[in-house]
């Protein structure tokens, strides 16, 4: 998983992870398919949010903007 | 990307079906599958009355959201597992959902009716899932008879089909696999049928639905869930999915209308009662009073070691004090 710290004038991304509740920052923009593969998450067992609506993973999401990365699988046995 | 249906900005992009949705048709969508599930597999009717079970997760809370909708009679069954901060937080959300939707909502503690599912996993050989597991049928199937319902809902979604299924089949638990239906009907005059309405939705387009509709549900995990096989088993199927779109439904789907019934077998005699607490079972008394027993007595015998091993170490020390004065 890469994390990286903001950079010069580069904006930060900020996404946050449920139910880990884990913060990460990544520089500049890119396409939501671009940063589930950099988390190494799958399209169908996240949902991918930006303030009320839900993210398609052919959506960009630019920097400063505040993501929440919300997992779908629940479960035990 | 679009909405197949409309050309809006779609929210949702569904690979299994070749298709993508706003909000408006991903709800429209979702009814229909829910709606054509219930009539297809015949599962129940608006004259019958429904008992939800429902833990405050997505899923359950995603289900009795839609049969309301739907105009079904509906209350809810909450059991308190007794899993510390997790199980206070899910009742809270369910409890938040029925108030907020003015429907009855039924709740039992299991540390005043029987041994919180921690207990239970600590004096017995049991994972905590599965004594979770017995606890759950038990008091769903008495919730169920007792409440006069002749119908027993649960969320089980799709990937918890798959999941189970895959499982089945890797092992060939064929008596499991007999029983691996989305509706199971009675076998005994205090069961009632149990069905599972969103068999065929996803654990995305469950958790979706949840989202757009605003339901408050909690997002975090059990505690005793990390690591489940289920969960690995879900990962593996996602996996193959992302490879192969629509893998997953076909095999649930397809086992559920075509192999199913390969599996099939003579009815077994109907099922006694447990000579303890009078619900159904195949042995005089069933798994769940076993498991109560068990717990029951290894908790009493720890306490009386623990005990004895206390007034030991006190006559101990009361015995070594002269010898301690002594010195002084």
């Amino acid at each position: 998983m890469s994390v990286y710290a903001a950079r010069g004038t580069v904006g930060v991304m900020q996404v946050k992870l449920l139910p880990q509740n884990q913060m990460l920052t990544f520089p500049g923009s890119m396409i939501v398919s671009v940063l589930l593969k950099k988390l190494d998450l799958l399209p169908e067992s996240v949902m991918v949010i930006r303030g009320t609506r839900l993210l398609t993973e052919e959506e960009r999401v630019q920097a400063d903007d505040e993501i929440e990365i919300r997992s779908v699988i629940s479960g035990g046995v | 990307m679009k909405c197949t249906r409309c050309r809006e900005r779609a929210e949702l992009a569904l690979r299994s079906h070749n298709a993508a949705f706003c909000r408006a048709c991903f709800l429209i969508y979702f009814n229909r599958q829910v709606e054509r599930t219930i009539r297809q597999d015949k599962m129940f009717t608006p004259d019958e009355r429904i008992l939800v079970a429902v833990s405050g997760g997505k899923d359950s809370l995603a289900l009795w959201d839609i049969l309301i909708e739907q105009g079904y009679q509906t209350e809810g069954f909450y059991l308190a597992l007794g899993i510390g901060t997790y199980s206070s937080q899910s009742q809270q959300k369910a409890e938040a959902f029925a108030k907020k939707r003015q429907v009855k909502l039924r709740i039992v503690q299991l540390e005043q009716e029987a041994v919180p599912v921690p207990l239970a996993a600590q004096f017995t050989r049991r994972m905590p899932c599965a004594a979770c597991g017995t606890m759950k049928r038990h008091f769903f199937d008495q919730a169920a008879h007792d409440g006069g319902f002749q119908v027993l809902a649960t969320g089980h979604n799709l990937d918890d089909e798959a999941a189970r299924l895959l499982g089945n089949v890797l092992y060939w638990q064929t008596e499991y696999l007999a029983r691996q239906k989305a509706v199971l009907e009675p076998s005994h005059p205090k069961f009632v049928r149990k069905v599972r309405p969103l068999y065929r939705l996803s654990e995305l387009e469950t958790a979706a639905y949840a989202f757009f509709r605003g339901i408050d549900y909690i997002i975090e995990e059990c505690p005793n869930s990390a690591g489940a096989t289920q969960l690995f088993y879900k990962d593996i199927l996602n996996r193959i999915d992302a490879k192969m779109p629509g893998s997953k439904r076909n095999f649930v789907q397809k086992f559920m209308h075509s192999a199913q019934s390969l599996f099939a077998r003579p009815e077994d005699s109907p099922p006694r009662e447990c000579e303890k607490c009078g619900m159904p079972s195949y042995a005089p008394v069933c798994s769940f009073c076993n498991l109560v027993s068990e717990v029951e007595r290894k908790h009493e015998h720890a306490q009386s070691t623990s005990k004895a091993e206390a007034d030991s170490s006190k006559q101990t020390g009361q015995a070594e004090q002269p010898h301690l004065d002594e010195t002084h």
